[in-house]
């Protein structure tokens, strides 16, 4: 017993090391989004290319969707357009911007002169869909499925490894969502 | 004469230390210019931007902090306020936005019982310690045998 009782000063000192040490390895800056499940939020929003145009969640497409939220304030985001680019030629969603609390002028100004990757851009210039979205910075990108519910919230700027790693995973397993719902109503 | 030298270096050291001290009460945060209808919803405000954290800050609070998102969520916490939202009805439209991570005070929940009760478990636990070990080392004491008590009495007799 006194034995044990001698040691207990290092076994804690491993315990606090062995936990302060996983403590080093975690990203701060990781969030877990509190919307992951949820219903994609209602909106009201005009169109970034022509302010008379309403858009809603009526105009999503049917399928899978990314939501990505861009600004040209941020830097990130110009950094990232290429890669949104890319991914914008992919059949198996369909890729929709949120114009984050910007002027229409230089947002259109960007995408003319970087190419427009999206089918169409949301202009949220009070930035309140932004809120509902739990948006707070961009780049941010969604993944909302068949259901408009969203599936994913990634912070940050996408690129070719968080790609590989986080979203062809997801769209995989979306995929297959959506053909087992589809064979559920035709049988 | 040597106190009229200190004197007034004593008079400087004292000031230095009244500037010190009352710039701790100075509020460097930033500040908005908001009107309310009196003074409990000014309260209410300040409460609420006090415990609720900044998502992009990481380490600040809505009221510390100057950047856009914390600006926008501060001007949401006084649109509610004036709209007669509470404030359980404010923090929920946080929380289900950004997740409990806004919350600078965690809600009572299964997940937090050791992050709350902790610090007091801890307390309980070195109390029960400290008691076994204090227990111990009285039992432990021995009377002095006759040839020490013998030396004792010549050292107090000296």
């Amino acid at each position: 017993m006194s034995k044990v009782i001698r040691f207990l000063p290092l076994i804690l000192f491993v315990l606090l090391a062995i936990l302060l040490f996983r403590g080093l390895s975690l990203d701060p800056t990781a969030m877990p989004s509190a919307l992951e499940g949820k219903a994609f939020p209602e909106f009201q929003l005009t169109e970034l290319q022509d302010e008379n145009k309403t858009l809603s969640k009526d105009d999503f497409a049917d399928g899978i969707k990314l939501v990505n939220v861009w600004a040209t304030w941020c830097p990130g985001c110009k950094y990232e357009h290429p890669f949104l680019l890319k991914i914008a030629r992919d059949k198996r969603f369909a890729l929709y911007g949120v114009n984050y609390k910007d002027a229409r002028d230089d947002a259109l100004q960007w995408l003319e002169q970087y190419n427009n990757p999206f089918q169409f851009t949301m202009f949220d210039v009070d930035g309140k869909l932004g809120m509902d979205l739990g948006v707070y910075g961009a780049p941010e990108t969604f993944v909302v499925d068949h259901n408009n519910r969203i599936r994913k919230r990634f912070a940050g700027i996408l690129d070719e490894a968080v790609w590989q790693q986080q979203f062809e995973p997801l769209l995989l397993q979306l995929q297959q969502e959506v053909q087992d719902s589809s064979n559920n109503t035709r049988g | 004469m040597t106190l009229q030298i200190i004197k007034p270096v004593i008079k400087q050291v004292t000031t230095l230390l009244l500037a010190l001290l009352t710039s701790a009460l100075v509020n460097a945060g930033p500040i908005d210019t908001y009107q309310f209808p009196d003074e409990v919803t000014k309260k209410r405000f300040q409460q609420l931007v006090y415990e609720l954290r900044c998502p992009k800050c990481q380490n600040q609070n809505l009221a510390d902090s100057n950047s856009m998102i914390a600006v926008d969520l501060r001007k949401q916490v006084y649109d509610m306020l004036l709209e007669g939202r509470s404030d359980m009805e404010i923090v929920n439209f946080m929380v289900e936005r950004y997740g409990d991570y806004v919350l600078y005070k965690p809600k009572v929940t299964a997940a937090t019982y050791l992050l709350w009760f902790g610090p007091i478990g801890f307390i309980i636990i070195g109390g029960i310690i400290i008691a076994i070990f204090v227990r111990k080392s009285n039992t432990k004491t021995q009377p002095l045998t006759a040839e020490q008590q013998r030396q004792l009495d010549d050292i107090l007799n000296e």
